[in-house]
């Protein structure tokens, strides 16, 4: 076995959300309440008590799959600024963060696109122009295994991709020389958000939430992050969590608010309960186009309304998000 | 997410008396691909068409992997997103990026799909940035998943609509996801598992694989009446060809019929 680990090279980008794992513990322990605590809150207390200007923010969910919107609406409403977004798979949610003023750096896997439906007027505008700043660029895996590494509560993840390309140049990982095989081998930093928003079907009043269908990296980056905000579409009987207990994804001890906000997720998917609602996405994309349209759609949506209940009945209140159950629950049956 | 942006669009030469569109025949070549019972990554667009054809055609046991966690599903129909629930309707699993990333990485998925802005002679590719990374003039998504499907699958497969001299670049203004890197071994050289890299390109003129002792592109077959003169103009780096090139074989019109089956108001096929 090797006795001297060379450092074989260096990313260059700036390494965002690393922190010292004796730190962080000491945070834990002094900061995460072990005992059962009603966490309920309404989403505006939510965002005064635990999204401070210039915070490391990170989104569940999968960009406009189970997307926590409420909450980002809210963050707008309060408008926050100089925030820093984990762009891990970040597609509506960076979008409107971004059209709303509030980001000034992301550290990028993926943003600025909208999967099929094309590029972001509005983030591509604000990163060309430099009023958004990219500084630092990995692979969606790269990030989930910082995520993972914050969990553990290690300070980095060996890893084998990124090795060879710009994509490493620019992230803040390093290469060194693995001791048992000889060969080259990329660490990533471990990444601690200070805060991550996630959208759940269900949880009691103490935060242990349940994800139905893929959990994506919320697992690793809920107990990752030094505060969860969750919002959920319903707050079920702390005796409905322990009869399943299986199925918590996310235990209580992580969480610091629990909002019940149903339909949180609209206009994103939301796995089993509702399908995208395509028209409105297809409106936030055309009015981004340009800097007034954007502004005109974010004051109509989100300054305009006092919270997210206004906000659904501009939308179309019922009626709308009846026919995007429909359209989400027959999944299957059309074909 | 795998990146499937297409931003520089260029109109393709007609083909000459042709029932198929240039988008069914790229898909079908990519379907012909994958091989029953391999398992396949796949992205949004056109791979998810080519992934679900293969499965009703020749590979019906094809194993269809999503980055976001949905293995295995039986897709009801087109999902726009690598985590829309469509990617786990009926799947074996739900499960996370961690538990599909790391099965990439152990060595269990034959083959990745990828899409680019750009792509050079030896099959790296960008999807970051046009211009400098810090004064970009065109911003692009990243890597989302394409570098680690680039990393990890056995047998990456591109799929490029839109060949040109803006698209094939001699010199990439960023290298997102690593190809053959520089040639011979340098993938190995740089830490990536190794027996692992690019395999076919797909464009909407020709087939390409990668010279054994260069790592650069060559012909595998051309399109029916594609040119190699054709191929070369649409290239700002050197395409190397055997001395016989095939002719890429049609859609059938069974896979035809498939494909109206699997796309039937056109999302991503067009009409």
């Amino acid at each position: 076995m090797e006795r001297n680990i060379p450092i074989l090279a260096t990313g260059s980008g700036e390494l965002v959300g690393w922190r010292d794992p004796d730190e962080n513990r000491a945070w834990i322990r002094e900061n995460k309440p072990r005992g059962l605590v009603d966490k309920r809150m309404s989403v505006r207390e939510a965002v005064e008590r635990f999204v401070p200007d210039g915070a490391y923010l990170a989104l569940g969910g999968f960009g406009h799959i189970r997307t926590p919107m409420a909450l980002i609406y809210e963050i707008i409403r309060q408008r926050r600024r100089g925030l820093v977004i984990a762009g891990k798979t970040a597609v509506h949610d960076i979008d409107l963060l971004i059209g709303g003023g509030c980001v000034k750096k992301v550290e990028c896997a993926y943003a600025f696109g909208h999967e099929l439906r094309g590029l972001s007027p509005a983030g591509r505008r604000a990163v060309e122009s430099g009023e958004v700043q990219v500084v630092a660029e990995l692979s969606n895996a790269a990030y989930q295994w910082r995520f993972l590494a914050g969990m553990m509560g290690v300070p980095f993840m060996p890893v084998r991709n990124m090795a060879g390309t710009d994509t490493f140049e620019k992230s803040s990982a390093i290469q060194i020389k693995d001791p048992w095989s000889g060969k080259p081998v990329i660490l990533v930093p471990a990444a601690i958000p200070d805060v991550t928003l996630i959208h759940v079907p269900r949880c009691d009043r103490y935060g242990n939430a349940q994800i139905d269908g893929i959990p994506v990296e919320d697992i690793e980056l809920a107990r990752a992050s030094r505060r969860v905000l969750l919002t959920t579409e319903q707050i079920v009987d702390d005796d409905e969590i322990r009869d399943h207990p299986q199925r918590t994804d996310i235990p209580f001890y992580i969480v610091d608010a629990v909002c019940e906000v149903k339909y949180g997720a609209h206009p994103t998917l939301m796995p089993y309960l509702y399908a995208f609602d395509e028209p409105h996405i297809q409106e936030w994309l055309q009015q981004a186009k340009t800097p007034q349209g954007a502004q005109a759609y974010l004051e109509k949506y989100v300054h305009g309304t006092a919270d997210f209940s206004q906000y659904l009945e501009l939308v179309g209140g019922a009626a709308t998000l009846k026919r995007l159950e429909q359209i989400e629950q027959n999944k299957g049956r059309q074909t | 997410m795998i990146a499937q942006q297409d931003s520089h669009k260029i109109e393709a030469r007609p083909f000459a008396k042709q029932e198929y569109t240039q988008a069914e025949l790229i898909t079908c070549v990519a379907s012909r691909l994958l091989e029953d019972n391999r398992s396949v990554l796949v992205g949004t667009g056109l791979p998810m068409i080519a992934s679900m054809l293969a499965q009703r055609s020749h590979a019906p046991n094809l194993l269809l992997v999503f980055e976001a966690g949905g293995i295995g599903p039986r897709i009801p129909e087109l999902p726009v997103s690598v985590g829309d629930s469509r990617t786990f309707y009926k799947a074996v699993a739900a499960t996370s990026m961690h538990d599909v990333m790391s099965a990439c990485q152990a060595g269990y998925i034959d083959y990745g799909f990828l899409g680019a802005a750009a792509l050079d002679a030896y099959g790296n590719i960008n999807t970051t940035v046009i211009g400098d990374w810090e004064h970009p003039k065109v911003r692009l998504p990243g890597s989302g998943g394409a570098n680690d499907v680039g990393s990890f699958c056995w047998r990456t497969i591109f799929i490029m609509r839109n060949q040109s001299t803006r698209t094939f670049q001699s010199k990439l203004d960023f290298i997102t996801t690593p190809g053959w890197i520089s040639g011979p071994g340098a993938r190995e050289r740089s830490g990536l598992p190794h027996g692992c890299g690019p395999y076919r390109v797909i464009t909407q003129l020709a087939v390409y694989g990668f010279d054994e002792h260069t790592k650069r592109m060559q012909v595998v077959s051309l399109h029916p009446g594609v040119t190699l003169e054709d191929v070369q103009a649409n290239s700002e780096f050197p395409i190397l060809a055997p001395a016989h090139v095939p002719v890429t074989e049609p859609p059938s019109p069974e896979e035809r019929r498939l494909l109206r089956e699997i796309d039937p108001r056109g999302i991503v096929l067009g009409r």
